[in-house]
């Protein structure tokens, strides 16, 4: 553990893996507290405010983990990386740029308004406040995911002396990647949402909590998953064609192939053996593979022998890939029977529950394993075919980078089970009544009963 | 290397190098009032503390971005420049992310993590907002000799390091005295007069430092008639403390007499401190965003590159203060307690 290249990209790793936890949820999070504050201004009914309030809290502390774990991300960029901005700097610092000036900003000022400002704005002004927050998460999404993609490839450049010119922005922000990545994980987020929130009200749920905001929040949770989830298996599908075309070492990889071969089998399991080059305890569904991939049952795929040693590690990527679609597979057979039982009786069975609880975090393993294949999978370069990671790594002595690293890793350890933790918490305190009621909207229709204390309490 | 400065494109490292001093001076004005309430944190009772955080809350999360601002317009427009800079503050870097994501973490924890946990994350929110502006202080010490090796530099740092600390526990008791009423608003005069030593002790170590450690800046100040022209900056942060000294001598009988005319005297004075001090930092280091090695036309980005960033700051950046403004106007006043409603 003395090799600082190493050192640096398990730092990296660390911290965007800890930092991508939490964008993934409050970009879709804020979507959906937008859908409860226009479900209550429309209806007035108090379920879908108790949703919002709950659900905000979480929101609340969502967004603060992804901002300051954003603010580390943004100095380790120096710090770890320096060739990476000496020599793409000018692609991508605009991008980096216009994340911060379009999204960043909106995001935090707005959200000041959306979490502390409902008495002192007008109910309009809050519920555009609330639309903002949600708009600024994913234009930051759209920005971050333009510059990965275009990292995988790169399109819209030359080099000039070593150094990357911009020469085509629009072909820079929609290279070949782009449009596959922002939809998979924009999808990703929906469905990390939608478990945690069907999760945790599922919670509250076998808790004997049988508030209608507990009902509704569940129906919705349960609802966007069941249809997101075949949604995102026919976008990951396109997205690892898009990827075979332009990355064909990490299909290679991902599918354990180390020898071009036609009619490839897909495997199910199998451990694959760097030293040998191939696969112990092989099983698999013959053919498969060339037929996803090739859409022919004999099709020939590349094997990582073509790619003469240039090729990412085999084994984080054939498990983690795994792990994803594993996870995918388990979503769909959860929402989709937690639907059909919520639409033939209207509740939940106990065992529907269960499951959705042991789910609610489900989009974590699913999204961070999906991360790990594609970014483990661009190894060994920084940006595919112009800069190597070891180029771009900084000269750090190593026992300074260990113990940044222990550091970080302890802190990001205990903030994680911190998360969690308190999640669950807030959960069993809403279910003690602790939630007090919401002001009525001046915009919705409201009996003068309910509107007058609010407004009162609104000039208090 | 004199640029030509006939051409645009000399002038755009110019623009940015401007934007970068904007933004951090909004960082440090914004995060400072925010971080020094968090210094003070361990001073109050408890319904106290939550009022003090209460006046922070809505404005942290936005106040924080001016810190990316910052270092992505380091990155973006003067990447050789970030390299240089964050590489040698290293460790100073790291102790301040630490700090930063303790603190920001716990304003939200602090209110939702169980009861007994309150304390620990109340700790949390106290010791990373005082391990942040230390470490801030240290990188201005580090960064002001030019990142040299030595005891004298190191210690100069440590003290920069403090005086930051007492800085920001200026500007964040200044804040409270304008957010804060009864007994609290009292607390946070003393904090101010207790803090308001250091602070100048600071002011005046940081100004007297870059001209020794540099001949070019000791130059650039100490000549006719730049001695002259330059004179106002020393000479009117000496009276904006000594305003403030008043004030805070004055308050308390004044807000016994019922007259809350100048409870914002100290806050807009102490920000006038940090900006002239900003300022001649600025004209000391200038052209140079490494002191005396890395100017700012070697580490610019390629201008092409620039104008495309350029075209999104004109248009987003007037947008940004514009809600900036706005949400400043809707939490105006008192700060009450917060709560999601």
């Amino acid at each position: 553990m003395t090799d600082p290249l190493l050192l640096a990209r398990i730092q990296f790793a660390g911290n965007i893996t800890f930092h991508i936890l939490f964008p993934t949820i409050s970009i879709a999070l804020g979507w959906m507290l937008l859908y409860f504050k226009l479900r209550y201004n429309r209806t007035g009914d108090g379920a879908w405010s108790q949703a919002y309030q709950f659900w905000v809290k979480i929101f609340a502390l969502t967004f603060a983990l992804g901002v300051v774990s954003g603010i580390t991300m943004s100095f380790q960029f120096g710090t770890n990386w320096p060739g990476y901005m000496e020599t793409v700097g000018n692609i991508a610092g605009p991008l980096l740029a216009y994340e911060v000036l379009t999204a960043f900003f909106m995001e935090a000022t707005f959200l000041g308004i959306m979490l502390f400002g409902a008495q002192r704005v007008s109910n309009r002004v809050h519920t555009l406040a609330t639309f903002l927050v949600a708009a600024g998460t994913t234009l930051s999404a759209f920005w971050i995911i333009a510059l990965n993609s275009w990292m995988h490839t790169p399109a819209g450049f030359e080099m000039i002396d070593g150094q990357a010119h911009a020469t085509d922005w629009l072909a820079i922000v929609f290279n070949p990647s782009m449009p596959y990545r922002l939809t998979h994980m924009l999808i990703a987020s929906g469905l990390t949402v939608s478990f945690l929130v069907a999760g945790v009200s599922a919670y509250r749920w076998l808790r004997g909590d049988r508030a209608a905001a507990v009902l509704a929040a569940l129906k919705t949770g349960v609802s966007v998953a069941a249809f997101l989830i075949p949604l995102q298996m026919l976008v990951g599908d396109m997205h690892g064609l898009n990827t075979l075309q332009h990355q064909p070492a990490k299909i290679a990889a991902v599918e354990g192939i180390w020898h071009t071969e036609r009619g490839a089998p897909l495997l199910l399991f199998g451990l694959p053996d760097q030293e040998t080059r191939s696969n112990r305890y092989e099983i698999g569904i013959p053919k498969l593979a060339s037929l996803i991939l090739t859409h022919e049952a004999d099709g020939e795929l590349k094997g990582l022998n073509e790619f003469d040693g240039v090729h990412p590690p085999v084994a984080p990527l054939f498990w983690g890939f795994r792990i994803m679609v594993g996870v995918g597979v388990l979503m769909l057979a959860v929402s989709w029977a937690a639907a059909w039982q919520l639409r033939k009786r209207g509740e939940p069975s106990v065992w529907a529950t269960r499951a959705l609880v042991a789910m609610s975090f489900s989009g974590w393993v699913a999204t961070v394993a999906g991360w790990y294949v594609t970014e483990i999978g661009r190894q060994p370069w920084l940006v595919q075919g112009v800069l190597s990671t070891a180029q771009a790594a900084s000269s750090v002595p190593a026992p300074m980078i260990a113990t940044t690293l222990a550091m970080y890793l302890t802190l990001y350890a205990v903030l994680t089970l911190a998360y969690v933790t308190v999640v669950f918490h807030l959960a069993r305190k809403a279910g003690k009544g602790d939630s007090a009621p919401y002001p009525a909207p001046a915009a919705a229709p409201q009996p003068a009963a309910v509107a007058a204390p609010a407004v009162q309490s609104a000039e208090a | 290397m004199t640029p030509d400065l006939t051409l645009f494109d000399t002038w755009l490292p110019l623009i940015f190098y401007a934007l970068l001093g904007v933004s951090m001076l909004a960082y440090v004005v914004l995060d400072g009032f925010d971080l020094g309430v968090g210094i003070l944190l361990r001073r109050a009772d408890s319904a106290q503390q939550n009022r003090m955080v209460a006046s922070i809350g809505p404005f942290w999360d936005a106040n924080e971005t001016w810190l990316v601002l910052g270092v992505g317009i380091l990155l973006v427009a003067f990447p050789m420049a970030h390299g240089a800079i964050l590489g040698a503050l290293y460790l100073p870097v790291a102790l301040m992310l630490v700090g930063l994501i303790l603190r920001g973490v716990a304003f939200d924890f602090r209110v939702k993590a169980r009861d007994e946990h309150r304390a620990a994350w109340n700790l949390a929110f106290h010791g990373g907002s005082v391990l942040a502006t230390f470490a801030q202080g240290l990188m201005l010490g580090l960064y002001i000799t030019g990142f040299a090796d030595g005891g004298p530099q190191l210690a100069f740092a440590l003290f920069t390091g403090l005086a930051l600390a007492a800085g920001y526990a200026l500007l964040g008791a200044s804040w409270l005295i304008m957010k804060a009423e009864g007994a609290l608003q009292r607390r946070a005069i003393s904090w101010a007069r207790g803090s308001l030593l250091l602070s100048a002790l600071g002011v005046a170590a940081v100004s007297l430092a870059t001209p020794l450690v540099s001949q070019q800046v000791f130059d650039k100040w100490f000549s006719f008639p730049n001695l002259l022209l330059l004179a106002p900056i020393p000479l009117v942060t000496v009276a904006l403390f000594v305003v403030t000294d008043y004030t805070l001598r004055k308050l308390p009988a004044l807000l016994d007499a019922g007259s809350h005319a100048f409870c914002w005297l100290p806050f807009a004075a102490t920000v006038g401190v940090f900006m002239l001090a900003f300022f001649g930092l600025a004209y000391s280091l200038f052209p140079y965003l490494v002191v005396d090695r890395i100017t700012v036309w070697e580490a610019a980005s390629a201008p092409a590159s620039l104008k495309v960033i350029l075209a999104g700051v004109v248009v987003v950046l007037p947008t940004i203060v514009a809600y900036t403004a706005f949400s400043y106007r809707v939490f105006w006043g008192k700060a009450r307690e917060l709560s999601y409603q």
